[in-house]
């Protein structure tokens, strides 16, 4: 086709379609001017309020010393690096481990029932512990045991970690191995793929796919509860954050340590959201109420 | 099975004629009290397309999920080329993997591209060297002029396109029977065609097909033989232009009044 000239016939926005456009731009400016006001409006009654309480002044000594918090940063960002090292240990084992228990719960016939109970036993247990208490277990009850060398209280603690989202994540899976539609199962047998090759060539792939979204979010809770091994004594930037604290007689290492964390979330959140957005966008077109 | 256990299997058809590609002796399959398949005894022989009609309910689908060991059935022989393939020390995977099927819908892998989909049983099942088993994938969607969607993901065709798609992975793998459930009853009108088209070339090319259609009119031009299956029983058999012009059974002359316009 040559190019666009006004009278070559090529299609251009009529006269209503351009006034329609115009008005639905100054009604997007309206709305952001009106957000911006209002937000402004709202901050500033808020730290009005903070700000005018009796207290503000202790608080802020205590809690957003801004010297204390430099002086505290680099222990509780060396803590963080031990945090990020459990995470990623801790998100791969939880992978493994959770796809293994959602696929022995797939398997049909009696002979698989003992993997099928032990399966099913293990989510019911795990999801119902809270995480403290199987920290705790792990963290002290086991190397009491004397079966294992000495290892890092960090070590038991990514162990813990596993044990309780693995029940989760395995629960995730499940769900989204049940949403994929039971021909593409049968398409699959029909073409000769085993039972082993149809749930790793064809059900996964998609069930992953269908759960991304809450994938997501299970990481980035597991993000902040990696903060928990503190409780082992293991030095992470909890730990750090306490001992700082203890030092300073301040609670700022705290805030500090609480910022990371968020700092540390932040990519995944935006990116967990962006998933989400997404994937309704593809499985809504044509919508948009 | 060991080669020596299948050669030493009887032969199920007097000398001097070739064994069906499919045998049902007997089949039966309930549903608890629901009788859905009552003594079902069909053949299908080599290059022959045999049509399988029948009310909604009747156990069309069911009898192909047999065929292809998809379904558990409670008495009876099925054979596959002579052999016995009910016959529980019968490995399914490799019974499969010998005989293609495409069912009414949701057939393609939505998540593999649409060559991926092509070659998956190829290479997995039939273990060929991936640039081989892509090679004939893309001959075959040449053949039915989509080769330009080799990249692309099913949800990009419309739904004959993804039917036929789906028909030549089936066939892919050179399989010896074609199991074909009502393929063209989830389509929009106007997509019926090209699919009916594609099987009618691949009949036409000496494939051996069992369809369950309700597309009476494809049926009468393209099967040699027509099958009516009513209440779990055979109730009438016979070369399709007889039988769609003499049908001999009440319930037969019953069942095409209903569904034959005028
Ligand atoms: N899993 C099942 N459980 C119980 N009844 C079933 C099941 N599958 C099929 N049926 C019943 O078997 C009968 C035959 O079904 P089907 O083979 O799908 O018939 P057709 O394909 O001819 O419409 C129907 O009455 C159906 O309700
Ligand atoms: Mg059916």
């Amino acid at each position: 086709m040559s190019a666009a000239s006004p009278d070559d016939g090529a299609w251009r926005p009529s006269e209503l379609e351009l006034s329609r456009r115009a008005f639905r731009r100054r009604q997007t400016w309206r709305s952001v001017l009106v957000s911006v006001l209002s937000t402004l409006v709202f901050a500033g009654l808020l730290a009005w309020a903070v700000l005018g309480s009796p207290g503000w002044a202790r608080v802020a000594e205590t809690f957003f010393d801004p010297g204390v918090a430099l002086a505290s940063l680099p222990r509780i960002a060396e803590g963080l690096l031990l945090n990020l090292q459990v995470l990623v240990f801790a998100a791969i084992g939880v992978l493994l481990v959770a796809i293994t228990l959602a696929t022995l719960r797939t398997l049909r016939g009696p002979v698989f029932f003992p993997l099928r109970a032990i399966a099913a036993g293990y989510t019911d247990l795990f999801r119902g512990v809270p995480l403290l208490i199987v920290l705790y277990l792990v963290g002290y009850g086991v190397p009491a045991l004397e079966f294992f060398p000495r290892l890092p209280a960090a070590v038991w603690g990514t162990i813990a970690i596993i044990l309780v989202y693995s029940a989760y994540v395995a629960e995730v899976f499940r769900a989204g191995i049940e949403a994929v539609h039971p021909s593409q199962r049968l398409a699959a047998r029909s073409l000769g793929l085993s039972h082993a090759q149809t749930m790793r060539r064809v059900v996964l792939p998609q069930a992953i796919r269908k759960v991304t979204p809450a994938l997501m979010n299970d990481f980035v809770a597991m993000q902040k509860d990696v903060g928990l091994i503190s409780v082992l004594g293991a030095v992470d930037a909890v730990r750090a954050a306490q001992i700082e604290t203890a030092h300073y007689f301040n609670f700022t290492p705290y805030v500090v340590a609480g910022l990371l964390f968020v700092l540390l979330a932040l990519p995944m959140v935006r990116l967990t959201d962006w998933v989400t957005a997404r994937m309704r966008r593809r499985e809504q077109i044509g919508s948009i109420v | 099975m060991s080669r020596a256990a299948a050669e030493a299997q009887p032969p199920a058809v007097p000398e001097g004629e070739r064994e069906p590609v499919l045998a049902l002796t007997g089949v039966r399959r309930a549903y608890g009290e629901h009788v859905v398949l009552d003594g079902v005894d069909l053949e299908v022989r080599a290059h022959e397309v045999v049509a399988l009609i029948g009310a909604s309910g009747s156990g069309k689908s069911t009898l192909l999920r047999t065929a292809n060991l998809l379904e558990p059935i409670d008495d009876g022989v099925i054979r596959l080329a002579g052999r016995d393939i009910s016959d529980p020390r019968v490995d399914a995977d490799a019974v499969r993997a010998r005989i293609g099927a495409v069912f009414q819908h949701y057939n393609l892998f939505p998540h593999l591209s649409v060559l991926d989909n092509v070659t998956l049983a190829s290479r997995l099942v039939h273990r060929l060297p991936k640039a081989e088993a892509e090679r004939r994938g893309r001959e075959l969607l040449a053949s039915i002029g989509l080769a330009d969607f080799a990249g692309a993901y099913p949800d990009r065709l419309s739904g004959g396109q993804q039917q036929r798609v789906a028909i030549v992975r089936a066939i892919a793998t050179g399989p010896e029977l074609l199991l074909l459930d009502e393929v063209t009853s989830a389509l929009d009108p106007e997509l019926v065609g090209e699919v009916l088209a594609l099987v009618r070339s691949l009949a036409d090319g000496g494939t051996t097909i069992l369809m369950a259609t309700h597309e009476m009119a494809f049926a009468r031009d393209v099967a040699d033989r027509v099958v009516f299956l009513d209440g779990g029983r055979i109730v009438e058999q016979g070369p399709s232009r007889e039988f769609f012009a003499a049908p001999r059974e009440e319930r037969t002359r019953a069942f095409l009044a209903r569904v034959l316009p005028g």
